[in-house]
């Protein structure tokens, strides 16, 4: 057997300079003194043998607050986390930081994704980091006072007294919003041409939504941009931390609101390890059914609002009208459309309703003459070629740099699906293959997206035909709200039923982690329980969040016109990048 | 032309009249056949079949606020909307709707409609260049170097058409096309002149100056109320303007069975090309603008100036 990673770190870095923590989602987590953070995270990227070549995640965690059995040592804690596709494995290194406003080394040497999430943690947590590029807010207002995920920060409107506008206050805070090129270290002038800036958004059709990018342009070449987010923001891993382990089921939906129950899944993958709830057959493949459905309205949204961004009017219509009848089968199921609601910790909501099978049937029937004829209207089409291809193009390297996941990933030639290499919900027992392309560009990204929705149908059509009888909801104690059927019988149920909805269930204290393949690449959350009824700490990954990061790099060189082919190929919702 | 001479005010007016109608009543019959095209109902409740949505249209562009912009050039700025009406109606002129019904029967007919349509790229500069907007001077500067060298090919595949018939007059074009509609001989010269004939009217999939989805509304991005109007009224009429043009060069103008009269049939042919513009706009996305620039200059501009050779080389075999 290969030395667990635990065992290499102390070989190379010697013996107890880290210290081992049990979780609960048996991530391999190692407590790093801070001063060897940086060593430690530079030997596992590049010099281990099978490194972990990707940031999947940076944030913080305020431990002041956290009973002590479940502590680290420190005032705050700094949580990286690592991923390897050699060895197909997460990796989870903490860091205790002290003081009130701790700083911590900056990795944005090590990776460039690094930059948005320091900023983050700096923004929610005013931990500092040492040798950032450009330490600023991201998603709250430069003017916002205090730091938000600080427990002392208050998340409740009643904790904060009354919202007034003086017009003073609304002075500085429109002259907060001007964009000084100075500040974001850009060059009004370069030797042969004065530079224009135009400011995207964040009310402008191309953006899908509230999302600012400021373009350098040389004529209409965009020399640099930046990408001025946060407008979305809603504070949903605060709201985390005061909602009950089940009341914050409907925040999720809102998170990639394209994503419906895929949101719902990542959540309770996190919820349940943490809990130790195995889930019901029937309830993994009704949940299974749901996630490709929303798979596929998701990406019917972005086939046709990209086909709109280069300029074709008409796709967007028809793929809309097929999006209803997703949503019709969705609605019939969920009763909700586009933000379900729908899963619940142990199963679902309800059972499917009767004949739900033939409006599934009539889909499949339905949706695959339809897809080929877009194929032929939008993918097939010169004009949308010439827009779309050898635009905006990364190479596998750089897309494992930045943290690209799920299509964008896969149209550079890596074959990486969480549904296949890391199943969960019962995805080994599905058929489906992983579409990939090779060139990394728009068009491929475009390729990879309609090939998964011909995917997603062939594992609707497996869940179709063998969905299995039983329950859709565990009997598991802590499965909330439990079956109601059983609440007349015994006493038992009964009282967990008053309890789990009153109250809320308690989940035992620990952490877990999920990592589910949503509809626009990796999605996560990273739950610490404190064993209360509503989570210690929720942290969110997006896949968005670190795709549009990536934008300033990818479209340097490009015109504007290419800047929209760049956005929409991306396919990201603005709510999935501020949460 | 004396017979004309009698009710010459009213073919001026009677011409103004149906022209700017027509460009209004495009208002409805393009949301309608859009919307016919992409399975929804597009305006339907105002009067019979949403027919007074343009009579809606026309009350609420005339009421919005007339809005100038502080930061703007205000008479550059109120000038631009009126160069575009003007130049396309001017171009109308010279256009033989019938046998008798032409309000100025020049012999360089021609000529006059280029010299013209030419103009209409003021319109695109000078309104994206006064409204000081970022995004307005981008559209200008698009619409400014595309319309200007879709101008070129424009010309050079109508001088087919009058190698032909010997002539500029548009009325004597139109009757050297009784054995045979040009659109035959002539079909790679009518290709370019239609697909010039899209990139002038600037709509998709040319319809670069204003790509909504990047520049927002591009030259005319600060415009409203009616100034907005003109430019819109403006879009339709050079529709209009370039599928009359098609029927008069390549489809034999007002010729047809005798048993409707010319001018029927030279609007119903008019309206048939209105007809494809729309579709093309239901149905084709955005090349680029530098792509539209090398698709005319590589493509259309060699293949132009040989449709011109083989049509002379042709004509001068066919002499001999």
């Amino acid at each position: 057997m290969p030395p667990s990673i635990f065992q290499t770190l102390c070989s190379r870095f010697g013996e107890n300079i880290f210290h081992e923590q049990l979780t609960r989602d048996e991530t391999p987590t190692v407590w790093t003194p801070q001063g060897k953070l940086v060593a430690v995270l530079e030997y596992l990227r590049s010099e281990a043998e099978q490194p972990y070549r990707m940031l999947y995640d940076l944030t913080a965690i305020d431990e002041r607050a956290l009973k002590s059995q479940y502590n680290g040592t420190g005032d705050f804690t700094l949580v990286y986390h690592l991923f390897s596709f050699e060895r197909n494995a997460f990796i989870r290194i903490k860091t205790a930081l002290r003081g009130e406003y701790p700083t911590a080394p900056s990795i944005t040497d090590l990776w460039p994704s690094a930059n948005w999430y320091e900023r983050e943690v700096y923004d929610m947590f005013g931990i500092r980091f040492e040798g950032h590029p450009l330490l600023k807010r991201i998603l709250m207002p430069v003017t916002w006072e205090g730091y938000p995920l600080r427990k002392e920060h208050p998340a409740r409107a009643t904790e904060m007294g009354p919202f007034r506008l003086f017009d003073e206050k609304e002075d500085r805070e429109q002259q907060a919003l001007q964009f000084k090129p100075e500040e974001w270290g850009l060059q009004r002038h370069s030797d042969d041409a004065d530079f224009m800036f135009l400011n995207i958004g964040p009310q402008h059709p191309g953006t899908h939504g509230v999302l600012r990018i400021i373009l350098q342009l040389d004529g209409e070449d965009i020399v640099d941009a930046v990408p001025d987010i946060g407008f979305h923001h809603r504070g949903a891993e605060k709201m985390g931390e005061r909602q009950s382990w089940h009341t914050y089921i409907p925040y999720t939906d809102r998170i990639d609101y394209l994503g419906g129950v895929n949101n719902n899944l990542a959540y309770l993958l996190a919820v349940e390890k943490l809990a130790g709830i195995g889930v019901p057959e029937r309830a993994e493949v009704i949940r299974v059914m749901l996630c490709e459905l929303f798979r596929i309205a998701s990406h019917l949204v972005w086939y046709g609002t990209f086909a709109q961004d280069v300029g074709q009017l008409s796709p967007v219509f028809y793929m809309f009208t097929d999006r209803e009848r997703v949503f019709e089968i969705i609605e019939a199921v969920c009763g909700g459309r586009m933000h379900p609601n729908w899963f619940r910790i142990g199963g679902v909501a309800q059972d499917l309703p009767n004949g739900w099978d033939k409006l599934v049937r009539d889909f499949l029937n339905y949706f695959p003459k339809k897809l080929k004829e877009y194929d032929k209207m939008v993918m097939r089409n010169g004009l949308f070629k010439a827009r779309t291809v050898g635009i905006g193009v990364f190479t596998q390297e750089e897309a494992i740099d930045w943290g690209v996941t799920g299509p964008g990933l896969r149209a550079c030639g890596m074959e990486w699906d969480m549904r296949k290499k890391r199943p969960y919900s019962g995805y080994q027992h599905f058929e489906f293959d992983i579409p990939v392309a090779q060139n990394g560009d728009c068009y491929d990204r475009a390729a990879v997206r309609v090939n998964e929705m011909w995917q997603s149908l062939r594992i609707i059509e497996q869940c179709l035909n063998n969905m299995p009888a039983g329950s859709y909801k565990s009997d598991h104690p802590l499965a909330t709200p439990p079956l109601k059927q059983f609440t007349m019988q015994d006493i038992e149920t009964l009282i967990h039923h008053f309890l789990n909805v009153s109250w809320g269930p308690v989940i035992p204290g620990g952490e877990a982690m999920s990592c589910i393949e949503a509809t626009k690449g990796w999605n996560g959350y990273y739950l610490t329980s404190d064993g209360n009824t509503s989570p210690y700490r929720v942290r969110v990954r997006t896949p968005s969040f670190a795709h549009m990061q990536m934008v300033p790099y990818i479209s340097r060189g490009y015109t504007v016109a290419d800047l929209l082919s760049i956005l929409g190929a991306m396919d990201y919702v603005l709510a999935d990048i501020d949460r | 032309m004396q017979q004309a001479a009698v009710n010459y005010w009213w073919i001026v007016g009677g011409v103004l009249f149906v022209l700017l109608n027509t460009a209004a009543g495009l208002i409805w019959l393009e949301r309608r056949l859009l919307a016919l095209w992409q399975d929804r109902y597009g305006p339907n409740r105002a009067g019979p079949f949403g027919l007074l949505i343009v009579l809606a249209d026309t009350i609420k562009l005339f009421f919005k606020e007339d809005w100038i912009p502080p930061f703007a050039d205000k008479a550059v700025f109120v000038f631009a909307p009126a160069v575009v009406v003007a130049s396309v109606l001017m171009s109308f002129t010279v256009i033989p709707f019938g046998p008798n019904v032409v309000v100025a029967d020049f012999n360089i007919g021609l000529l006059f409609f280029l010299a013209m349509s030419s103009l209409g790229v003021y319109s695109i500069v000078l309104g994206g260049w006064a409204s000081n907007n970022k995004y307005a001077l981008l559209g200008a500067m698009r619409g400014a170097s595309q319309m200007i060298s879709y101008e070129v090919f424009m010309g050079l595949a109508l001088m087919g058409v009058v190698l032909m018939s010997g002539s500029f007059n548009l009325r004597e074009i139109v009757e050297a096309q009784k054995g045979l509609w040009y659109i035959v001989p002539q079909l790679l010269g009518f290709v370019i002149f239609f697909i010039a004939g899209v990139a002038e009217t600037h709509r998709l999939p040319f319809d670069i100056p204003e790509a909504e989805s990047e520049l927002v509304a591009g030259f005319h991005a600060e415009y409203s109320g009616m100034k907005f109007g003109m430019f819109f009224i403006g879009e339709y009429l050079g529709i209009t303007l370039i599928s009359s043009m098609i029927v008069t060069l390549y489809f034999g103008g007002w010729l047809g069975p005798a048993f409707l009269p010319g001018v029927i049939w030279f609007i119903l042919k008019t309206f048939v090309f209105i007809a494809i513009f729309i579709l093309m706009r239901a149905s084709m996305p955005r090349p680029r603008y530098d792509q539209l620039m090398e698709y005319g200059w590589k493509v259309l501009f060699p293949l132009s100036l040989l449709n011109l050779l083989v049509t002379a080389a042709i004509i001068l075999i066919l002499k001999e």
